[in-house]
This record gives C-alpha cells, sequence and structure tokens, in this order.
C-alpha cells in the first residue's frame, strides 16, 4: 500500500498499510521505541483505505481493514485515523488470535506476579492499569491480556494505552512526563487520548508473568471488596475473552486453570485514589 | 518493502504449495506476502500442511503452527456437524452424501489435509428433500433467509434448500438434491452421483473421486464467479494427484460438465503443476485470463484486479440463468436494495 509501517508489540507483529500519510506517521512516531516484527514478518495486516477513489482526497473516511474484518464496521474521519488504526490491531486480535487465550483485561506486574483487572468498558481498567505504571508498577496491557494456554503464563501486550474523557485529565495530572498522542475530540467513543506505556514496560514487553490476583473493579460505588467464587470468574471470563470459543478445550482447560488456582475479588470504588489503596492492600495481603 | 510485496500475485501462493522447497529463497517480504495470501484464500492450514518440516523463519512457523491448530479445531467441529446432520436424518434411512470439505475430511483425503471447512454441505435423493427439511427443522435447524422471494427462488431454481442454521451451535446446512442451479445450463446426473457414492463407517456417504472432481469442477468454473477459487482449484490438484484422471472424461460428459472439467483440470497444470495426462493439456485461448482472475490477490492480502473480477462476477450470473430470467431477477433484487435480507 502507498504508506506502510510494522511493528511488534508483546509477542505479537503488526503490519499497517494505509492510502494516507497521517496514520502512519502517527503511529511510527507513538511507537518509535517498539522493535519490528520478528524476522520481518508480521502475524496480522491491518489496512486503512478509502473506500472510493475520491474519499481519499474530499470528506476523507478510514475504512477498516485487514486479516480480520467486521461486515458492518463503520468508517472513521481521516482526523480519527489513528484510533481507526488502533481499532483495526485490536480487532486483528479479537477474531483471529489463536495462540493465546485472549481475556478482555489490563494487566500490571510486579516481582514477577500479574494483577488482572476485568471488568465492562468504563469500569476504568485502563485508568488504573495507567496509574499503577505510574506507581512502581509494570503496566502489562490496558485492553488484552495474553493467557498462554500450555504455560499458564500471561503475555503482555502493551499497545498504546486508550484514556477516553475523564481519564484523559487524571493522567496528564498523575504522569506529567509521559508521551501523549494527539486528542481526538468527537469520537465514536468521545474523546480519546493515547498514553504511550513508560520505557520500563515497553523494554519488558516479552517477558510474560505468572498471575497472581484477577480483579473485578466497578467505578462509582462506596468502597468495597468482596471475594468472586471460582464459577463466578469462570462465567465472566468467558464473556471477557473474544477466542474461548474457538480455542475450544485449549481454552477451556486454560481458563479453568487460571480460576481454580488464582484468587479474584471485586472492589467498588468511589474514586482512583482509594481504588489504588486498594490494589496495594489486597496485593500485600496475597 | 512496498513495491516487491504490492507486485506479487497469488502465484507466489501457488509455487509455494505446489513446490514447497521454493520458499528457501524467500525473504521477510516474501514470506509476509506469502502468508497474507495464504490467510485470505483460507489456505493457510494447507499451506503450514505442505512446509511441515522444511526450514523457515521462526515467524513464520509460528504463523503456520497458529494455522494448523485453528485447522485441528475446525475438523474436530466439522466432523461433529457431520455426525449432527447423521443422527438427525438417519431414521430416514436415505442415502446422505457428504459434498466438499466435510467428505475430504471425513474419508481422509488429500484434500482434507489443512482443508478449512465452514458450512456443511450435504446431497440427499431429490424426492427425500421434503422429509429431510422437515427432519432437519425438527433436529433444531432454522432457516437463515426469511425472506419470501429469496425462499420461493431457492425452492424453484435452486440446486439446494435455502440455507439452514442450528440454533444452538450456530453451523450453517445447505441440503443439495444436485451440483448445480436448476437454472445452469448443464444438467447433472445427480441420482448416479448418490448411486456411485463410496459408504464411510459410520453409514455417511461421499461421492466417487471422479464425482468430487466433476462437483469441484462444475462449483468452479460452470457456476461461481471463481471468489476463492485457488483454494477450490487446490482441491482439485490434490483429488487429481490421489486419484488420477481415470474415469473423470466420461464421468464429466454423463453430468454435462465436461467443458468445467477440462478447464479444471488445465488450470490445475497451468498453476499447481499438477501431474495430468498430455491430452487434458489442450490450450484454451482464455486460459491466461482464468489464469489472471484466479490469481488476483496481492502481497497485502487484498483482491486485485477489480477489472477482471468484475466480468468473472457479470459471467457467473450469466451462466446460472437465461437473459431474461437474469433481468427479472436482478429487477426484484434492486427494488428490495438495502432492506435487511
Amino acid at each position: 500500500m502507498m504508506h506502510d509501517f510494522a511493528v511488534r508489540i508483546g509477542p505479537v507483529g503488526f503490519r499497517v498499510g494505509s492510502d494516507w500519510r497521517a496514520p502512519v506517521a502517527a503511529l511510527a512516531d507513538l511507537y518509535r521505541d517498539y522493535p519490528a516484527p520478528q524476522d520481518g514478518i508480521a502475524d496480522f495486516t491491518v489496512r486503512l483505505f478509502a473506500d472510493r477513489p475520491w474519499r481519499r482526497f474530499i470528506r476523507p473516511r478510514v475504512m477498516i481493514g485487514g486479516d480480520y474484518v467486521l461486515p458492518e464496521a463503520a468508517p472513521l474521519s481521516l482526523r480519527h485515523g489513528l484510533l481507526a488504526a488502533e481499532m483495526a490491531m485490536n480487532l486483528q486480535m479479537a477474531l483471529g488470535q489463536r495462540r493465546f487465550l485472549l481475556l478482555h483485561a489490563a494487566t500490571v506486574e510486579r516481582d514477577g506476579r500479574a494483577l488482572v483487572m476485568t471488568g465492562e468498558s468504563g469500569a476504568g481498567k485502563s485508568t488504573l492499569a495507567a496509574l499503577l505504571m505510574t506507581r512502581g508498577w509494570r503496566l502489562m496491557g490496558d485492553e488484552f491480556a495474553l493467557l498462554d494456554p500450555e504455560s499458564g503464563m500471561v503475555y503482555a501486550f502493551p499497545r498504546l494505552i486508550s484514556l477516553k474523557n475523564r481519564a484523559i485529565d487524571v493522567m496528564a495530572a498523575a504522569a506529567p512526563g509521559g508521551r501523549f498522542g494527539p486528542l481526538l475530540a468527537d469520537t465514536p467513543k468521545g474523546a480519546i487520548r493515547h498514553l504511550v506505556p513508560d520505557a520500563r514496560s515497553i523494554a519488558a514487553m516479552e517477558t510474560p508473568a505468572r498471575p497472581a490476583l484477577i480483579l473485578f473493579p466497578t467505578f462509582g460505588h462506596d468502597d468495597a471488596a468482596r471475594e468472586v467464587s471460582p464459577s463466578e470468574v469462570f462465567v465472566r471470563l468467558t464473556q471477557a475473552s473474544t477466542n474461548y470459543v474457538s480455542l475450544a478445550e485449549r481454552g477451556f482447560t486454560a481458563l479453568t486453570r487460571l480460576v481454580t488456582t488464582v484468587p479474584a475479588r471485586a472492589i467498588d470504588y468511589p474514586d482512583t485514589e482509594r481504588a489504588i489503596a486498594r490494589v496495594e492492600a489486597l496485593w500485600a495481603a496475597l | 518493502m512496498g513495491r516487491a510485496v504490492t507486485s506479487a500475485d497469488g502465484r507466489l501462493l501457488a509455487r509455494a504449495l505446489a513446490d514447497p522447497a521454493s520458499t528457501a529463497t524467500l525473504d521477510g517480504a516474501g514470506w509476509q506476502a506469502l502468508l497474507a495470501m495464504a490467510r485470505a484464500e483460507l489456505l493457510s492450514a494447507a499451506l503450514a500442511c505442505r512446509l511441515q518440516g522444511l526450514p523457515m523463519p521462526p515467524a513464520a512457523r509460528r504463523f503456520l503452527d497458529d494455522a494448523l491448530a485453528s485447522f485441528e479445531q475446525g475438523r474436530t467441529v466439522a466432523l461433529w456437524e457431520a455426525e449432527m446432520a447423521r443422527r438427525a436424518l438417519a431414521p430416514l434411512g436415505v442415502p446422505v452424501v457428504m459434498l466438499k470439505g466435510s467428505a475430504f475430511l471425513a474419508a481422509g483425503l488429500a484434500a482434507g489435509q489443512g482443508r478449512f471447512v465452514g458450512d456443511l454441505d450435504i446431497m440427499v435423493p431429490h424426492e427425500a428433500i421434503g422429509a429431510v427439511e422437515a427432519a432437519l427443522l425438527d433436529a433444531g435447524w432454522e432457516w437463515v433467509k426469511p425472506d419470501p422471494y429469496d425462499d420461493a427462488y431457492y425452492r424453484q431454481w435452486m440446486h439446494e434448500l435455502p440455507p439452514m442454521i442450528h440454533r444452538e451451535r450456530d453451523r450453517m446446512i445447505d441440503v443439495h438434491h444436485t451440483i448445480l442451479p436448476l437454472t445452469a445450463r448443464p444438467t447433472p446426473d445427480a441420482a448416479a452421483m448418490i448411486a456411485d457414492s463410496v459408504a464411510l463407517e459410520n453409514g455417511l456417504r461421499v461421492p466417487s473421486p471422479q464425482d468430487m472432481i466433476c462437483h469441484a469442477a462444475a462449483h468452479l468454473f460452470a457456476d461461481g464467479d471463481l471468489a476463492g477459487g485457488m483454494r477450490n482449484l487446490w482441491d482439485i490438484h490434490c483429488l487429481i494427484g490421489e486419484f488420477g484422471t481415470e474415469g473423470l472424461a466420461a464421468r464429466a460428459v454423463q453430468h454435462g460438465v465436461e467443458a468445467a472439467v477440462a478447464r479444471a483440470v488445465r488450470q490445475a497444470g497451468l498453476l499447481y503443476g499438477t501431474d495430468i495426462p498430455d491430452r487434458w493439456r489442450v490450450r484454451g485461448p482464455l486460459d491466461p485470463l482464468f489464469t489472471r482472475r484466479l490469481t488476483a490477490r496481492d502481497g497485502w492480502g487484498r483482491e486485485a484486479r477489480p477489472i477482471t473480477r468484475q466480468a468473472f462476477y457479470v459471467r457467473s450470473h450469466w451462466l446460472r440463468m437465461p437473459p431474461a430470467m437474469l433481468a427479472r431477477h436482478l429487477w426484484t433484487k434492486w427494488r428490495k436494495r438495502g432492506q435487511p435480507s
């Protein structure tokens, strides 16, 4: 394609081709400290293209394509080309990943052990993970945790942290030295701004971690925590996985092992400070 | 990497399938283009089977190992789906012949190695079609297309029932009573296909090797627009490799698909170097155009050559139905455009 870019995020290589220079230039800048795909061979191909030739220039509209596509995926404005690229990369993982059991979760690591936070969109996983990153944790990823069925280890997938709406200001204050992408206003998901994971998270992205705690955070309620039974964790994680069904027995075995060996807690939090304190207390009590 | 990869076409994939050792000269960009094409043509697991044991970059090996694992899971699901249909239809006592990918997998054929299977395709005698439909509905399958025009169209003119999907397993079944639409010019001998089919251990049947080749060829060259044609032609290559061409010409004449079969055998020889007798190697003036359409895929996994594709799309409708009927059909479809189907 006219413009292209390749990157490795954790164990996964991507190649992005685009009809326009801008999205690829934004990616190349934000991912400049990341390595290239192993052997120059990406696992997934992403394509950003104009559905009609004139759409390249007149009210340019970015269609999302690649190895795996959703037929009803809506185009985005070229202003949001970076978001289109990130969405397309996530889509390849969600639909095409077969090596790892994919959990829709944010993951951080300390002392070789991983804290896996999952929950509905808007529960604040990305923000919590980004905040923990500024306080000595290694960020493994804010979108997908990659569970290796063979070893039971979690692999990092530290793509750009996608901050939405209020989280943008929270992180601007919490990570003043952080590298942020452009502010994308009025996207279908509201305002979005990407934060590049810190140098340490990028440098260690090939190192997996043993899962030690599964957390289901919910924002907006009084400070509280409760245990979650393995059976409930199992059901919630099957819902949080995009490829549990296609991995079949491997997925079932991997998930069963995870929920029977790793404790789980649900926490409610009224503000991020208390969430962080709660996380540290739970972690210390393990 | 841009230029070299973009200029590649499906022949890169064909060469790797036909001559796995040829991949030894690929660089990173070459592998990338090959793997993207293989995935787009649903041939990545077939490629993985062919390249097993050969040296390759670790990233390519990982890619192909994933494709293979995916295929193994797909095979389990496809065979289970066939078993579900067998159980639903066993009480009827009618012969049930599996077609295409399911048949290759169930019979353990070379064409089944790395073959992705989507829908379950079966063929039953025309007179049993009503009973089969009722038995499937009873066992949990339901209609996919509630549109009355589509439904009536299928029942009057197609070679199969309107597609059904199982409400719990979410898998489609296509129930055929012959192998080409009734509106197409050739009239295959469906009764002979069923009579000469071969029973497997579980009671399900697969067509004779010659009929499998005739069906694949008819599907590719006398019906569709050649979309996904590299995979269909790879099926044909594997079937000929395993069973040869003995008796194929006579069988093709019996089904009225001799032109499609001759073209399929020839194209397999051109694209995959299939070992075929010299008398099948008669050059046709349109052969390069067909090759051009079959290999219209670029190193980014994109469909290439839009004009060629469009021409074959028009051809597919021309083959499928007479002109007046085509006009009526397209008019109806045009008036219903934009409505959810």
